[in-house]
């Protein structure tokens, strides 16, 4: 299973085992990492899932969608180069070892 | 009212419960926090139900809310399992299925909704069922599953979100499906004619049948089990399953009976107060008093977060007016539906983008001023009319149908 490591904006630093084909949202609220609120549940809808994924492994996802890339202005904390909606990123094995990095507030 | 100290329950453990209660700490409230639920699950999604998980994309886990673990650092206590079946508000005490007693010195209330019951012979029948419960997911999920292997459609009650997400879905695994619907169109308590016709065009191209102002007689069984819809015009549909989508009814009876002002739903005001002191309502079980006098009751992921911070900071003294502008989501086939503000009573629109391409927005006027927007697979419109409408930067029906026109340029003034 990918393990991610969530850092919270707090510094707060928590790394899961995400089953492969679970979203970085359901890992993360799975788990009790506090940072991620996932209100409408992953159907990009809500933007309380946002995430900054580390540089090293932005690259490796799979673009954003037109609908996450609009989702995107909606997020309550700045929107930056490498924002995502972690309900729209997949676990992979490619992913084992990711770091992202979550913001202030979600809401 | 405030609430300083003591246990506060909360009844349901669903969407709003788990946000009363979360906001509730992040308040800085100290005292016990008591959340009763009377499945047998801890607060999950229940949107995926009608879409990704009936799709069998999803795992049980995935649907859950938050972990145990972060509930319990967060002290708050969840009962899964347990119903309440009585408020005593002069003794100040709920009482339990199992006939115990607990105390509390503040409630909320936040029992969500139950499906309307199918009203005609035959409707107890097996495979005739609503969807509102991971049990119920389940359920149908089997139901399915013999409607592929006895190669009957799926036949859905009601052309509303919930049966419609579930046509769609059945379509995708490869089912026939009907929907029969009592009214000349599909959607029509929440969408404009427009959309409505445009939606019935969008589920005859998957191939659904859909028939309109249908009036049912009965359900057809054989051992039990649903095989047909017979309807008062004299049709028989045949069917594997029966999807009974005809809306909800808020499950107000416990505040009812506990002399709570109700009114098809728990009467709140917009920071979700009862009418009794200390006791607050929060989500698909309340009606809620708007600026015009009138109740409006709302079921939507976000009148179930947004009234359950208002219910945390009431009950600690403080004013969160839900004010923002009310907005829903719908995912069918590829199209996903975003909807902001209320087009009832609208009476005019103008359309931005092309209804043909699928990528467009539906504005909606009453006497000349905005009142809503749907967006279809059009993310950014639909966010920056929640902006507009909350800004009350409103466009005029010519600048909202000319894609030329910059609306951001409204909100800047
Ligand atoms: C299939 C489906 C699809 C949906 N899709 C969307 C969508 O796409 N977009 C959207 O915005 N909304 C959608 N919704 C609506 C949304 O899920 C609800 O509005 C939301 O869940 C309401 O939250 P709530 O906490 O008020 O009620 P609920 O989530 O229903 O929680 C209430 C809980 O209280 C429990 N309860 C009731 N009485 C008692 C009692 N006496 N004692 C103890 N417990 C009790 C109930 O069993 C329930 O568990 C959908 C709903 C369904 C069913
Ligand atoms: S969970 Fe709502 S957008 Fe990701």
């Amino acid at each position: 299973m990918p393990q991610i490591t969530y850092i919270e904006a707090s510094g707060q630093s928590t790394t899961v085992n995400v089953p492969e084909g679970w979203s970085l949202m359901q890992g993360a609220t799975a788990n009790g990492v506090e940072g991620i609120l996932g209100e409408c549940g992953g159907s990009c809808a809500c933007a309380t899932c946002h995430c900054y994924v580390d540089e090293p492994w932005l690259a490796k996802l799979s673009a954003p969608t037109e609908g996450e890339l609009e989702m995107l202005e909606n997020t309550a904390s700045e929107r930056k180069a490498n924002s995502r909606l972690a309900c729209q990123i997949k676990a992979t094995a490619a992913l084992d070892g990711m770091v992202v990095h979550l913001p202030e507030s979600q809401e | 009212m405030s609430v300083s100290s003591g246990r506060i329950i909360i009844i349901g453990a669903g969407q709003a419960g788990l946000q009363t209660a979360e906001a509730l700490r992040s308040g800085g409230y100290a005292g016990e926090i008591v959340m009763l639920g009377d499945e047998a699950y801890g607060p999950y999604h229940r949107p995926p139900l009608s879409k990704a998980w009936l799709a069998g994309e999803m795992e049980a886990a995935q649907l859950m809310m938050r972990a145990p673990e972060l509930l319990a650092k967060k002290n708050i206590e969840l009962r899964t399992g347990t119903k309440v079946n009585a408020i005593d508000n002069a003794g100040k005490m709920v009482r339990l299925s199992d006939d115990s007693e607990l105390s509390f010195s503040g409630l909320v209330l936040a029992t969500g909704s139950t499906p309307r019951i199918l009203n005609i012979p035959g409707a107890n029948a097996k495979h005739v069922l609503a969807l509102r419960t991971r049990d119920d997911a389940s359920a149908i999920m089997q139901a399915l599953l013999h409607c592929a292997k006895s190669k009957l459609p799926l036949v859905v009650i009601g052309g509303g979100f919930i049966g419609l997400e579930v046509a769609a879905t059945a379509r995708k695994r490869g089912l026939q499906v009907t929907v029969l619907e009592a009214s000349p169109r599909l959607l029509g308590r929440v969408l404009a004619p427009v959309l409505s016709e445009w939606y019935a065009a969008l589920h005859r191209s998957h191939g659904v049948q859909i028939e309109f102002n249908v009036t049912l007689k009965e359900i057809e069984q054989k051992n039990g089990a649903v095989c047909a819809v017979l309807t008062q015009e004299g049709k028989r549909y045949p069917a594997g399953m029966v999807l009974v989508g005809i809306g909800v009814e808020a499950n107000d009876m416990l505040a009812r009976d506990a002399g709570i002002a109700c009114d098809r739903g728990v009467i709140v005001d917009d920071c979700s107060r009862t009418s009794m002191e200390g006791i607050v309502a929060a989500g698909d079980c309340t009606a809620r008093r708007i600026a015009d006098g009138s109740l409006l009751r709302l079921e939507s992921v976000q009148n179930a977060t947004e009234q359950g911070k208002s219910a945390a900071a009431a009950l600690l003294g403080q004013s969160r007016p839900f004010t923002a502008t009310p907005w829903f989501w719908s995912d069918q086939y590829d199209k996903k539906l975003q909807m902001a503000g209320l087009s009832m009573g609208s009476n005019a629109w103008a359309v931005r983008g092309s209804m043909e391409s699928g990528v467009f927005s539906v504005f909606h006027f009453r006497d000349g001023k905005l009142v809503a927007v749907d967006s279809v697979n059009d993310s950014k419109i639909h966010l920056l009319s929640r902006k507009l409408l909350d800004a009350g930067a409103l466009p005029s029906p010519d600048q909202a149908a000319d894609t030329a026109f910059d609306l951001n340029s409204l909100l800047a003034k």
